[in-house]
């Protein structure tokens, strides 16, 4: 039986970091699916840019609850895709990147976001790149990822 | 497999646990596709499918065992940019999956899904669907959560994706997967 679910990379922090970079990603899986459990310096939003892009190429629209109302926004025309939730205490964000290897079309991508502290939420990504993703950079927009921060990217593969 | 007095040892996930089933495609001119035959050497079914639609379809949605009667309900959660909008579906002829698909406007852009069909193929309860998808296209776009019921308690042997009024773009691309137990 092939391996069809695999995990590609992991990471755990051994001191705090402002970014943490997947790099290097074969293109031999259909789908890949990004799992970071740790914490960040305050609650806020993972971001994330693909391979070495920084310009406007991205855009997101969250659904998000806060203990007290559920809520959505966006935002166009950015530099990163926001996406997950990290906070002070441990949270886990799961985030999938379907075809990411394929060249025809932009890359969307959805994610779970889990920060039992403040928020809970969900997001829908856009990178306008039919470019295959070798890289995955992952940063927080409230600071640095923490100490013991585990960060996992799996494969998954179809037949 | 270590066992610690004490503690109940459970065997470790083996390679191949979540297995890739089958995979079909858009082809620009069909509605729906179709995964047949599906065995039940499995526990849980996961669907994962990036969809656009040719025309001006706003979403997708599920049938099993080719049944359109009235026996499914769905529930959605759905944040739009703006607001978050929640409700129901009863007596439906499918499980409506709202937001999740693009139009042909939107060029290179698909949406993208993830379904879990959780104890699929048992014969002592009725079928619930976890969906979870969503679209973006820089300015407008949906995030969305649903649950889905089908009241029956057939195995599920067939599950039929269809676009909303028009077809899939060739480019959309469906993979199921099974879980073991």
């Amino acid at each position: 039986m092939p391996k069809t679910y695999e995990p590609i990379a992991t990471t755990t922090l051994g001191s705090a970091q402002a970014t943490v970079t997947f790099s290097s990603i074969p293109g031999t899986y259909t789908d890949l699916i990004l799992v970071i459990d740790g914490t960040v310096a305050a609650d806020g939003s993972f971001r994330l840019y693909f391979n070495t892009d920084t310009a406007s190429n991205y855009s997101w629209t969250q659904l998000y609850g806060s203990g007290a109302s559920a809520a959505s926004n966006r935002g166009s025309n950015d530099t990163r895709i926001s996406v997950g939730r990290g906070g002070t205490s441990q949270s886990n964000s799961i985030i999938q990147v379907q075809n990411y290897a394929n060249t025809t079309t932009n890359k969307t991508v959805i994610g779970r976001g889990n920060n039992s502290g403040a928020i809970v939420n969900a997001n829908v990504g856009l990178w306008r790149s039919t470019a295959a993703i070798s890289q995955i950079v992952i940063s927080n927009e409230s600071g640095n990822l923490q100490t013991g921060s585990v960060l996992t990217l799996y494969g998954i593969k179809a037949a | 497999m270590l066992l610690i007095p004490g503690i109940i040892g459970s065997a470790a996930p083996q390679v191949g646990d979540f297995e890739s089933i089958a995979t079909v495609s858009g082809t620009g001119s069909n509605s729906s596709v179709t995964f047949s035959g599906i065995s039940t050497d499995f526990q849980h079914l996961q669907i994962r499918w990036i969809s656009k639609s040719t025309n001006t379809g706003s979403f997708n949605w599920l049938t099993f065992n080719s049944d359109t009667a009235a026996n499914y309900a769905n529930h959605y959660l759905y944040g739009d940019g703006s607001s978050a909008i929640a409700g129901a579906d009863i007596n439906q002829s499918r499980i409506n999956l709202y937001g999740s698909s693009v139009t042909s406007s939107q060029a290179n852009t698909f949406a993208v899904h993830v379904i879990d069909i959780l104890d699929y193929d048992n014969t002592n309860k009725f079928k619930t669907v976890r969906a979870f998808g969503g679209q973006d296209q820089n300015g407008s776009g949906v995030i969305f959560f649903s649950s889905g019921l089908w009241r029956s308690t057939s195995a599920i042997n067939s599950i039929t994706i269809t676009a909303n009024s028009d077809n899939f773009n060739s480019n959309s691309r469906f993979y199921l997967y099974g879980i073991k137990g």
